[in-house]
């Protein structure tokens, strides 16, 4: 019989450690452990490694792994590559989103879902439009998004929005925002929040990175921790995003000396 | 190579003839195209060797290229030539239009394509094959759109090769009067994969005041065919005119395309899509001739190279010394999709013009590292990313067609090079 552990239902960072190609280590071992249907925010000053560790998840090749592990469901994700993690149900929105110039919105989308089906299957175009145009008019987002170019001549907020409106659509079992909140006004930072809201759920993780407590007042976080020069530093519920804001990242330098 | 004169149909007014013979001449007269001259400065001269071709009159097998000659849903009219010999016609025109096989038209409407044939001086390089052309070519299609006269839809003209070592020489002559409307699009194909062809085109466009002519070439032959096509384009006073070309197909395929802003407030919009792979090899040149005042031309040309592919892109844009407040714009962008693909560029720019707005540049580029991250973070795999990516990067260019019907027709022929790159040809 398989005995149940709660690993094989989180997202699980192990003494995590990554360089820079140059050897500049970044990730100085963190761990970190995001079981389904709870909502954890990283918060930190510049430079402590936030955004690295989101990129690191996801796969991209400007880093080198020295050490640990991050398992999805129990599974090692570093043999995978990065468009394989990402069918397996993790999920990163960009901080920023790449233009892609001719590449309508709506294909780029149903491309994405059309590479999570089997060979030779096709996906619906009446159901997808009509799922679509569902979770865009939750977004605000105009109908006219679909035939423009990905994120093209979008504003900061469009392309927060629509890589909101992606995670919507592609539903991970893990979702990664990497500072989803910056560029955006009061208003556009409500939707986004209203996006993340509907999309939490007792089959989904999320980490929401972020530099200040002002998204986390949108989206309530069951954990928050906080990360300095590549290690989570300290870790609390949702008062410690209060006491951030408060007090800002001065209690660090304590840290450090300590 | 052809190497007795062509013999002009006796059906023929007299002075066609005389142009037949006078060209004839002229092109005896032309030296070949030599390594050194600039207009074939990067030239592979060697494809210039056409020895061996010559017309033949087999359409076959007609029936099946007329089924195979699928386009749009519903043109405005239809056209299908094998070898240059009409093969199908039908037309949903009003009956002010114009629309005939160029052969039909010179004897029906001869003072009228006298009065507009081959107008315009070949000064791109191809003088010598611009005259084998207008000494061989025996059909073609001319269309005449009188003044005030707007045709819905597109004109749908089809050119099939078949039979090994065939030369075809299609030609196009569209004419708009004052304040007409035409779109118009050329479809150049292989009956078959294997057999070697040549194909020596002129398209000759001549946009009256206030009109608009749009015109669209999609070269789609066998990868064993050579191709010389020459674009005129002349735009009256306030004419708008819109010239596409597509390559996707053909051994060596060259483009000359010409556009004379010969009016004031005219436009030109010239525009191309080239899908070189293999060792498939694009020669493009190009004058945005800016004779009168307050004109707009606007050029991009866009390759997507693979493979040991390459591409030569030369743009001048000249501004006479009447030409003030002329706006001109020539952008070349390359996407290089192998590591052993070239892209030549050569943009240029003459002003002899006060208070002009002009800008040229070419760029080559590989597909972001980001942008790749980015598609793969979505779960497409790299091979796809990449290919969504260049897609993109040619559809932009088809957008500008402002033809839903049109855009989907040669986006079609995109994707069918785009699977025929993925599979290796196959």
């Amino acid at each position: 019989m398989r005995s149940y552990f709660p690993r094989d239902m989180s997202l699980h960072i192990e003494d995590l450690r990554a360089t820079l190609e140059d050897g500049t280590e970044i990730l100085k071992g963190v761990s970190l452990e995001i079981p389904k249907g709870e909502v954890h925010a990283i918060m930190g000053p510049n430079g402590s490694g936030k955004s690295t560790l989101s990129k690191v998840i996801a796969g991209h090749d400007s880093y080198l792994v020295t050490g640990g592990s991050v398992t999805l469901d129990g599974t090692d994700i570093f043999p995978m590559a990065i468009d394989e993690r990402s069918r397996a149900g993790i999920f990163l929105a960009f901080q920023y989103p790449s233009e892609v110039p001719g590449v309508s919105n709506a294909n780029f989308i149903r491309a994405a879902l059309q590479a999570r089906l089997p060979q030779g299957e096709e996906i619906d175009a009446v159901a997808y439009y009509k799922r679509l145009y569902g979770k865009m008019d939750l977004l605000e987002i105009d109908r006219k998004f679909t035939a423009r170019s990905v994120n093209e001549g979008f504003s900061g907020g469009e392309k927060k929005r629509n890589e909101i409106l992606q995670l919507m659509m592609l539903e991970p079992l893990y979702a990664i925002l990497d500072e989803t909140d910056s560029g955006l006004d009061i208003d556009a930072l409500k939707i986004v929040a209203k996006g993340v809201n509907a999309m939490r759920s007792p089959e989904r993780g999320f980490l929401l990175i972020t530099h200040y407590q002002r998204l986390l007042d949108y989206i309530t976080p069951d954990y928050v921790h906080v990360m300095a020069e590549g290690r989570i530093v300290r870790s609390g519920g949702p008062e410690l995003a209060h006491e951030l804001e408060k007090h800002g990242y001065e209690f660090l330098k304590d840290l450090a000396l300590a | 190579m052809i190497t007795t004169a062509p013999h002009t149909s006796a059906t023929f007014p007299a002075w066609f003839t005389d142009r037949q013979q006078a060209a004839w001449t002229r092109y005896l007269a032309t030296p070949t195209p030599k390594r050194g001259d600039e207009t074939w400065r990067f030239s592979n001269i060697k494809q210039l060797d056409f020895a061996g071709f010559s017309r033949n009159a087999s359409t076959d097998p007609a029936t099946d290229l007329v089924a195979r000659s699928s386009g749009l849903e519903a043109p405005a009219a239809k056209f299908v030539f094998i070898n240059d010999t009409l093969a199908h016609a039908e037309s949903r025109l009003p009956a002010a239009a114009i629309c005939l096989p160029l052969a039909e038209a010179l004897v029906s409407h001869s003072a009228l394509v006298e009065a507009h044939f081959m107008r315009q001086e070949t000064r791109l390089g191809s003088a010598k094959y611009a005259a084998l052309h207008e000494a061989s070519l025996t059909n073609g299609m001319f269309i005449h759109i009188p003044d005030h006269v707007e045709i819905p839809g597109t004109i749908e003209v089809h050119h099939w090769l078949t039979g090994a070592n065939t030369v075809i020489f299609p030609h196009t002559l569209v004419v708009t009067g004052t304040a007409a409307k035409v779109r118009v699009v050329d479809i150049f194909r292989s009956a078959d994969q294997v057999q070697p062809g040549l194909a020596i085109a002129v398209n000759d466009l001549s946009a009256g005041p206030g009109s608009k002519l749009d015109y669209v070439a999609i070269q789609a032959f066998n990868e064993v065919t050579r191709v010389i096509q020459i674009n005129e384009t002349a735009a009256a006073r306030d004419a708008a005119t819109t010239g596409f070309i597509l390559n996707t197909g053909a051994a060596w395929a060259r483009n000359e395309s010409l556009s004379r802003l010969e009016g004031a407030g005219s436009r030109s919009d010239m525009l191309a899509v080239s899908i070189p792979a293999r060792a498939q090899e694009y020669d493009q040149r190009t004058f945005q001739h800016h004779v009168s005042p307050g004109a707009f031309s606007d050029l991009l040309y866009k390759n997507s190279l693979y493979d040991h592919s390459n591409t030569i892109f030369s743009g001048l844009i000249f501004v006479d010394e009447e030409a003030h407040h002329t706006d001109a714009y020539q952008t070349c962008r390359n996407l290089l999709m192998s590591d052993t693909c070239e892209a030549n560029s050569m943009p240029g720019l003459e002003i002899n013009a006060d208070q002009v707005k002009c800008s040229h540049g070419s760029t080559s580029s590989q597909i972001s590292e980001e942008e790749i991250f980015y598609l793969r973070a979505r779960g497409i795999d790299p091979v796809a990313a990449r290919q969504l990516i260049a897609r993109g990067f040619s559809v932009e260019v088809v957008s500008r067609l402002g033809d839903d019907a049109l855009e989907a027709l040669v986006i079609r022929f995109i994707d069918n090079k785009f699977a025929n790159i993925a599979t290796g040809g196959a």
